[in-house]
């Protein structure tokens, strides 16, 4: 016999903790503390270089050099240009998305296929299209001066990653190439799926072509997916593009394809200005969180719709 | 005037319609595919040319891009010419960990936040939501100065550790267990079952598809980071893949072939996982997309 035993709810509220322990450790360590000590960075000058290390605070000196710093705004200005390639890219799934939710053999293959981009997108595909936008002996240029010599026109590709009103566009096209038949691509099948078949039958019996029956019927059954995507690619857009510039522009041509987040690096890794680093990543943080607010606000609206 | 419907006519028609639609279909199908693997096949034969004959090009314009001759010497010199192999090790060192520790942990915290009862339990997890939404950028910059006063910048350490304990892997299998039923749980709790029994032999198992989604997510995305790494790493021995290639490049800018090589050495394991696990990526998917 146990002469000491515990109750259960004492014993389910130690297994609790028990469990929970391990991540929440990792997650005080690695995510609240960080979170609260960059809001604290912001106000202050960090120097890690300088013996001993400056962290002196300096109020909201960080934020009105934000404010004033044209550098800033300009690639906070690259960073919606690049964003325009997100209605290319949700359309195109959608594209994708509806011919493949035709009765057509071969499915998996071709949802294969359309998934390799965005599952190698990484390093690896940047320096290819590094190779391909090549100005010289890239596949593009040889391929549109090769479609001159069968028109007998003098065409002539642009030097798509040194010209600065020609990165971003690269960029982009690239962008679209890799997301289009990705995550987009399934979660809108996954919704065409979920229409219900009978709306269309109704919608046949009412005499509409396929081109009404997908206004009518598929558009809007299917609007909390695209809501969905919209707004996730729009988050994930304000902190993307370190990755592609870094390895195919360095975030040039006179800093045409720099992005916030390759701002943030800079400054805070290359340029020892940690301080105005986390500064801007609370900007950043505070477009997103405005986003993320609206997001919720409207998809609560959009569920109710079923 | 004539009134007379040919209903043979029609149905003929309405097939020759569908005909050409199928056809129409499949054409745009085709052309889509060729345009998501164009890119990788260049890529295969570039890597497989020899350095001059990537610059040239003598050849009628449709077999152009085929090398002439197969330079597989290009692979090894790629393994040669930087300390790939090292990299490689490297990054299968780290994915790995990061992939067990996320996996595992986040195990533990989602059993603890769907089964278990304590005080606290529901602020804590509000907690983890919140920050699902902070970019990394803003925790980026605190981390590595706790890691640089810890003395463990250019150590694996500082790649591994910060990647284990993401919040979005607890609520991804949080999500799942809510899904499970509770009563074989209960009649292992009247037999006297453990709550580690329950969640090792019940839980777990019952939860499969739901790990090998996550532990598919994580390998993936731990293999293909960059910027952490190239953040903490600083000696070369102590590369992963992708900061290891961008060093390739900066340091053999224009050795296309050996380049190429190398990239496809990178996404191969990609691409194997990719092929063999794929329900487990559109499953894991369509769990994101419900999420809202």
């Amino acid at each position: 016999m146990k002469s000491f035993e515990l109750k259960d709810t004492t014993k389910e509220t130690l297994a609790g903790y028990g469990f929970l322990m391990p991540n929440f450790i990792g997650f005080i360590i690695f995510t609240s503390l960080p979170v609260l000590a960059s809001l604290a960075l912001s106000f202050m000058k960090v120097d890690l270089i300088s013996l001993p290390k400056v962290f002196a605070f300096i109020g909201f000196e960080n934020f009105r050099q934000l404010v004033t710093d044209p550098y800033f705004w300009k690639y906070c200005w690259n960073t919606v240009v690049l964003m325009g390639a997100i209605p290319f890219s949700i359309a195109g799934s959608l594209i994708l998305a509806l011919a493949l939710n035709q009765k057509i053999k071969g499915v998996v293959f071709f949802r294969t296929i359309y998934f390799l981009p965005s599952i190698c997108s990484g390093v690896a595909i940047y320096v290819l299209w590094r190779l391909i936008y090549n100005s010289d002996f890239g596949v593009l240029n040889t391929l549109i001066l090769k479609l001159g010599t069968l028109l007998h026109l003098p065409l002539k590709g642009p030097n798509w990653l040194t010209d600065e009103a020609w990165a971003k566009p690269a960029l982009m096209i690239m962008n679209v190439w890799q997301s289009v038949g990705g995550y987009n691509m399934i979660l809108y099948l996954a919704a065409l799926q979920g229409v219900p078949r009978d709306l269309y039958e109704a919608a046949e019996i009412d005499g509409a072509n396929n081109w009404q029956k997908f206004w009518a019927v598929t558009w809007p059954q299917i609007s909390p997916t695209t809501f969905f995507i919209a707004t996730m690619s729009i988050i994930g857009g304000f902190q993307a593009g370190f990755d592609p510039a870094y390895i195919m522009t360095g975030g040039g041509p006179n800093g045409a394809t720099t992005t916030i987040i390759y701002y943030i690096y800079n400054n805070a890794f290359q340029w020892q200005q940690m301080g105005y680093a986390a500064a801007i990543s609370w900007f950043l943080f505070l477009v997103i969180f405005v986003i993320t607010l609206i997001k919720w606000k409207v998809f609560g609206k959009l569920v109710h719709y079923y | 005037m004539d009134t007379t419907l040919d209903v043979k006519k029609l149905a003929r028609d309405e097939r020759r319609k569908k005909r050409f639609e199928k056809i129409g279909l499949y054409l745009f199908a085709s052309v889509g595919a060729f345009t998501m693997i164009a890119p990788f096949l260049w890529m295969v034969a570039t890597s497989l040319k020899t350095a001059g004959e990537v610059f040239s090009y003598q050849k009628p314009w449709w077999y152009d891009w085929i090398p002439t001759s197969f330079v597989w010497q290009n692979y090894v010199k790629a393994w040669k010419v930087v300390p790939f192999a090292r990299f490689y090790l490297n990054s299968i060192f780290v994915v790995v960990l990061t992939t067990l520790g996320q996996v595992t942990t986040s195990a533990f915290a989602a059993y603890a936040f769907a089964r278990l009862r304590f005080p606290g339990r529901d602020k804590i997890f509000f907690a983890y939501l919140a920050t699902m939404m902070i970019p990394g950028a803003v925790t980026m910059i605190p981390v590595f100065i706790l890691l640089q006063w810890l003395g463990w910048i250019d150590s694996y350490k500082a790649v591994i550790l910060p990647g284990i304990f993401t919040a979005y892997g607890t609520f991804m299998l949080r999500q799942f267990f809510l899904t499970l039923p509770k009563d074989l749980e209960d009649a292992a709790k009247i037999d006297g079952c453990s709550y580690f029994g329950i969640f090792w032999r019940i839980l777990l198992p019952l939860s499969k598809p739901a790990l090998a989604t996550l532990t598919t997510f994580t390998f993936m995305g731990s293999w293909m980071n960059f910027m952490w790494p190239l953040v903490v790493l600083n000696s070369h021995e102590k590369f992963t893949l992708p900061v290891g290639l961008a060093y390739f490049q900066s340091v053999h800018n224009t050795d296309w072939t050996l380049l190429m090589a190398g990239s496809l050495m990178m996404i191969l394991p990609i691409l194997l996982l990719f092929v063999f696990n794929q329900r487990y990526f559109v499953e894991g998917i369509k769990l994101s997309g419900i999420k809202g």
